[in-house]
Formats: structure tokens, C-alpha cells, sequence
């Protein structure tokens, strides 16, 4: 109870950053209206929707939101630029979703495998891949998943596809969310 | 310790298997190429000794190869020479042949061959070289690759790389094999094999070892590995990444990369694995480490600027100084042995292509006509670069020489091939 208290706030604080409102009085503290509330609470239900969903899912795999493709955590890719390792504001909040869920199962573990399409240097790709996965831990981390949760690990060029056009090259540039019992 | 043994018994004492074998074809050549005529080795015991190794044959594909030669026809020749004595040189000025190559193989008591050459001016008329080889069967190319150079060298200046070897990594049936080859291609033999991705292979300055990365612990692992006794050592294998091996020119230390800290970074350690010490230091990714000829610089990749660009450092550290300002994306740094030119693969709105730079002046010159290059390194003599293509969806070798005139494609029969590098002259 305590931890789903503490990432509320952590939620609220990150949404509030999030949005638009100016901050008057204390401009480091976050800043709630009313849509904001309602969007912390919202939120708030659903991860804790997540962390009971995960303890049933414990007895039988049919609730499993990261299976579940109507749930935004069965979405495990984000994908980035060429020669870029920025996560992108529309990956928010695929990122939120896993943030939100590692922190609601605290015994989960991801592995972030960072990927890179096949043109230019396959040393540089590996280092490449690898700013990919960082970035997305660095997001993760910053909504409170913990460090030993989240492994990264680099592929570099090697499982992109045979690709000769940036529609093929633009799905080998990612990062796959892979948790451990998947 | 224990742990390694295990590795060596189940994944990689695999026997060196012979495979499907790369062929080599030649587009274009040197503005001014020399015409030589080699005139078949005579063999007197026929049936025992030439099959289709024939040392002739060898030492033409070769010379026709470097693309500096043109190998003429000698078959509607009146005079087959063998022995200087039998030379008419009228009838190799008539085919105008500028050189000549004669010679005799003959068989000698325990399976064993005496081979012997002479290089004839076909205009001065008179000897340029002359040698004898005393060898096994089994040394029959090796020698024709010998000989090769010694006309290679007497009539061009340059030393050959006939009698060199590379290295590349083949990749079929979802499987990847680290292969070491002549050359030309022939006597390919697997060093390591495994389902998981292998790349960057190194070669010690000896050419007795390759370092290379595995990722068959399901991530990147540095390895070094005799090519002698098949033997093999971990060399890195610390938290994160560990890429990007490149021997110091004195074989006591490699350049490597490791990412302990999220972001690629170039550390030095012994070729041992020990003593490991960071020696680049930024905020941005730094890769591809290749130590300069004289051992005292390291050029390396780094987007510490933005995109990736080509720096070079003191090997022990310090600041770095960028070296490739034309375009947004150069990578894979790879110096020649004079430590003049630097190879790298630069994108250009045609696509991603080898480029050379001549290091006193910064002029850049594109040269391949591919597009999806990678991989660049110089052969010894500094006069062609090796590297790594895509021709019909298939990864392939190439290679382009430096004036961009003479151009070799490596055929493999098999898989896709990728990551090369030429290595040292064969022991």
C-alpha cells in the first residue's frame, strides 16, 4: 500500500511535468488540477489493476495485461531515428505503462535489448543499440523502477532484417522490452 | 578456468573443417597493365604431381588478380620454353609480352617437388629473377602464391600479398563460422562456429592469433583464439559490452571497448587480459579503436561531436583530435601500414561506401561503386582494401584498390559474408 502511495505521487509528479500548467508558487513541486487528478487516479486504478492482475496471473496466464493485446504493455518495442538514441514523445507512455508496472511488481526483471538497422558499422551499431537501451532504462528508472530490475544488453546490427528501404530500416532500430518470464 | 575448458570441449574444438571456397573476379584494372607471359611449368612426371593446382594457373590468377598484369595467352606459342637455353625471345616480343615467366617442376624421392622459376625481360632480354623451392605436395599453391610475389615485387616495386590470408565471418543456415582463408580465397577453414552473431575479428601482427567478439554467452565477449593450437582465451568479458578488439603493433596489447558505464568507451588491456585501463573518456559513443602503424596513436569512431566521426588519440589517453570533416557519418577507421591513409566507410547520398583519406592533406576520395559497405582494411602493401558488401540482398567481399581503378569481387558459393580483414603474410 505504502509503495502503490509513493508511486502515485511519483505518477502525479511525472504527469504534472507533463503538462502545461504553469507553476506558480512552488515551481519544483508538482502541480495537480483537476484533468491532472483525474488522470493521477485513473492511472493510479490501473496499476493497481496491473499488480493484481500480475498476482492472478500467478495461478493462471489469462489476465495477463502483458499479454494482453489490449493492454498497452503487451506493446514491447520503441523505435528511434536513424543514428539516434532519443526516446521519442510518442514512446511515452509505452514507457510509462512498463515504468509503472515494474514498479506495481517490484520481483519483475525486463531485459531492454537495443537494436540497430543493418547500414554503417556493425561496432558502431552495437554501441548504438546499446544508447538505445540506456535511454530507455534512464526513462524507466526516472518512474522508479528499480536498477536491478532492468538489464540492457545490445544486439547491435545483428538481428536486423535483410533491409534495403527506411520502411524495413525503421523497424530495426529499437528497443524490445523483454521481461524475464516471457 | 574451469568454466573456459567447457566452452572450448562443447562449442568450439571443432575440427577445421575445409568449406565452400571464395572465387575471386576482377573488374577494371591499372591504367598501364604489364603483359606477362607464363609459359606452363614443365612436369615430368605429370600424372603424379599437377592436378588442378597447377602452380602456373595459380601464379597467373594471382597477377591477373592485382589487376597491374595481363596475363597473356602462351598456347599458340611456337617455343615452349622451360630452361633459359630453350628461350627465343623473338616470340615473346611478337605476343608483346614485356616479361616471362619459365620454370620446371620435377618430382623428388618422398613425395616431395622441386620447383623452379625464372623471370625473364622480355625486351632487355635478359634474367630478373630466379629460384628454386624444394617443397611438399601439399605446398604446391603456397609456393605458386611465393613465387607470385617475387614477380609481383620485381616488376611493380611493391611487396605482394599473394602469400597473405583473411579472415571474414560466414553466416549460413543460421549458423556463424569465423573462417581464415588464403587470399585468394582457397583453403578457407573454420576457427570458431556458433548460433550466435561473431564479429570483429582481429588479427594478431604475427597472424597467429584473431581476436574476435562472440556473442554466444548472449552478449559480447572478446575472445583470442591461436590459430595454431585452436586454443582460446576470454580476454574480456566485464559487465556490458565487450567489442571492438584491435592488436597494438607490437602483439603485446589490444585497443578494446567496453560499456561498464551505459556509454562505449576504449580501454587498453593485455593480451593476457590483464591490466586493463581506460584510455578514452567522453560523453558520446566510442568505438572501432585501430592503433596507428607506429604503435604511439589510436584513430578511433566517436558521435562525441554529434554524429560519428573519425579522432585520434595518444594510445595512453588524452586529447583527441578529429580526423574525417566531410559528411555526417564516417566510421570503421583502418590505417595503412605506412601509416599515410586512412580507410572508412563514409555515407554519401549513393549510400555507405569506402573512402580513403590521405592523412597529410585531409583529401577524401570515395572509391567503391557498392553501396552498402562495410568493414574497410587494407591489405599489407597498402595497395587494396578488403571489405564487406551486400550484392543481391547476399553479404559479400570486395575489394577496391586504393586509386579506385581495380576492383575484385569474392564470390562464396554459400552463405552471407561479412566482416573481413586482411591479415599478415601465411607462416
Amino acid at each position: 500500500m505504502k509503495k502503490s502511495l509513493l508511486m502515485s505521487v511519483l505518477l502525479a509528479a511525472t504527469l504534472a511535468a507533463c503538462s502545461n500548467n504553469a507553476v506558480k508558487d512552488k515551481p519544483a513541486a508538482p502541480v495537480v488540477d483537476s484533468n491532472a487528478s483525474q488522470s493521477q487516479s485513473n492511472n493510479a486504478s490501473n496499476a493497481n489493476d496491473g499488480a493484481s492482475t500480475a498476482g492472478a496471473n500467478q495461478d493462471g496466464a489469462a489476465g495477463n495485461p502483458l499479454k494482453d493485446p489490449n493492454n498497452i504493455l503487451s506493446k514491447r518495442s520503441i523505435y528511434f531515428d536513424f543514428d539516434k538514441d532519443q526516446v521519442k514523445a510518442e514512446y511515452r507512455p509505452l514507457v510509462e505503462a512498463h515504468a509503472k508496472y515494474l514498479v506495481a511488481n517490484p520481483n519483475a526483471k525486463v531485459v531492454l535489448q537495443g537494436n540497430a538497422d543493418n547500414r554503417g558499422s556493425r561496432e558502431y551499431n552495437l554501441s548504438l543499440g546499446q544508447r538505445r537501451s540506456v535511454a530507455v532504462k534512464k526513462a524507466v528508472n526516472v518512474l522508479g523502477a528499480q536498477d536491478k530490475q532492468i538489464e540492457t544488453v545490445s544486439y547491435g546490427e545483428e538481428k536486423a532484417g535483410d533491409c534495403k528501404d527506411e520502411a524495413c530500416y525503421q523497424k530495426d532500430r529499437r528497443v524490445d522490452i523483454v521481461y524475464d518470464n516471457d | 578456468m574451469f568454466k573456459n575448458r567447457l566452452f572450448f570441449i562443447f562449442l568450439l574444438l571443432l575440427p577445421i573443417v575445409g568449406r565452400a571456397e571464395l572465387t575471386v573476379e576482377v573488374v577494371g584494372g591499372a591504367a598501364q597493365q604489364i603483359p606477362i607471359a607464363i609459359v606452363p611449368f614443365a612436369a615430368p612426371n605429370a600424372n603424379s604431381v599437377i592436378q588442378q593446382d597447377n602452380i602456373t594457373n595459380v601464379i597467373g590468377a594471382d597477377l591477373r588478380m592485382s589487376g597491374l598484369f595481363r596475363v597473356l595467352e602462351t598456347r599458340g606459342v611456337a617455343t615452349q620454353p622451360h630452361t633459359i637455353s630453350e628461350v627465343k625471345y623473338s616470340d615473346w616480343t611478337a605476343i608483346q609480352a614485356q616479361a616471362l615467366t619459365i620454370g620446371t617442376v620435377e618430382a623428388l624421392p618422398g613425395n616431395r617437388l622441386k620447383v623452379s622459376f625464372r623471370l625473364l625481360d622480355v625486351l632487355k632480354q635478359n634474367q630478373l629473377l630466379a629460384m628454386e623451392f624444394n617443397i611438399t605436395q601439399s605446398q604446391q599453391r603456397a609456393t605458386a602464391h611465393r613465387i607470385a610475389d617475387m614477380i609481383y615485387e620485381k616488376l611493380t616495386g611493391e611487396k605482394g600479398v599473394f602469400a597473405t590470408r583473411i579472415t571474414y565471418v560466414n553466416k549460413e543456415n543460421g549458423r556463424y563460422s569465423l573462417q581464415v582463408a588464403d587470399a585468394d580465397g582457397f583453403n578457407a577453414q573454420t576457427v570458431v562456429s556458433s548460433k550466435e552473431p561473431l564479429i570483429s575479428p582481429s588479427w594478431s601482427p604475427d597472424g597467429t592469433k584473431l581476436a574476435y567478439v562472440s556473442f554466444e554467452k548472449k552478449k559480447p565477449i572478446i575472445f583470442v583464439q591461436s590459430l595454431v593450437s585452436g586454443q582460446r582465451i576470454v580476454l574480456a568479458n566485464f559487465k556490458g559490452n565487450n567489442s571492438a578488439p584491435a592488436w597494438s603493433p607490437d602483439g603485446t596489447k589490444l585497443a578494446i571497448v567496453l560499456t561498464y558505464s551505459a556509454n562505449s568507451q576504449i580501454y587498453v588491456i593485455n593480451a593476457d587480459g590483464t591490466g586493463l585501463q581506460q584510455v578514452s573518456f567522453s560523453n558520446g559513443i566510442d568505438t572501432e579503436p585501430e592503433w596507428s602503424p607506429d604503435g604511439s596513436s589510436i584513430y578511433f569512431t566517436s558521435n562525441r561531436g554529434g554524429g560519428p566521426q573519425i579522432y585520434r588519440m595518444p594510445a595512453t589517453g588524452g586529447d583527441a583530435k578529429r580526423i574525417t570533416f566531410e559528411g555526417s557519418y564516417n566510421v570503421s577507421p583502418h590505417v595503412s601500414t605506412d601509416g599515410k591513409l586512412l580507410t572508412f566507410i563514409k555515407q554519401t547520398p549513393a549510400g555507405f561506401k569506402v573512402a580513403v583519406q590521405d592523412l597529410a592533406t585531409g583529401q577524401v576520395q570515395t572509391l567503391s561503386d557498392t553501396t552498402q559497405d562495410e568493414s574497410p582494411s587494407f591489405a599489407p602493401n597498402g595497395r587494396m582494401i578488403l571489405y564487406a558488401t551486400s550484392v543481391g540482398g547476399k553479404g559479400s567481399l570486395a575489394a577496391v584498390s586504393v586509386d579506385g581503378r581495380v576492383k575484385q569481387r569474392l564470390k562464396d558459393s554459400g552463405g552471407d559474408v561479412r566482416e573481413p580483414s586482411w591479415g599478415s603474410a601465411m607462416n
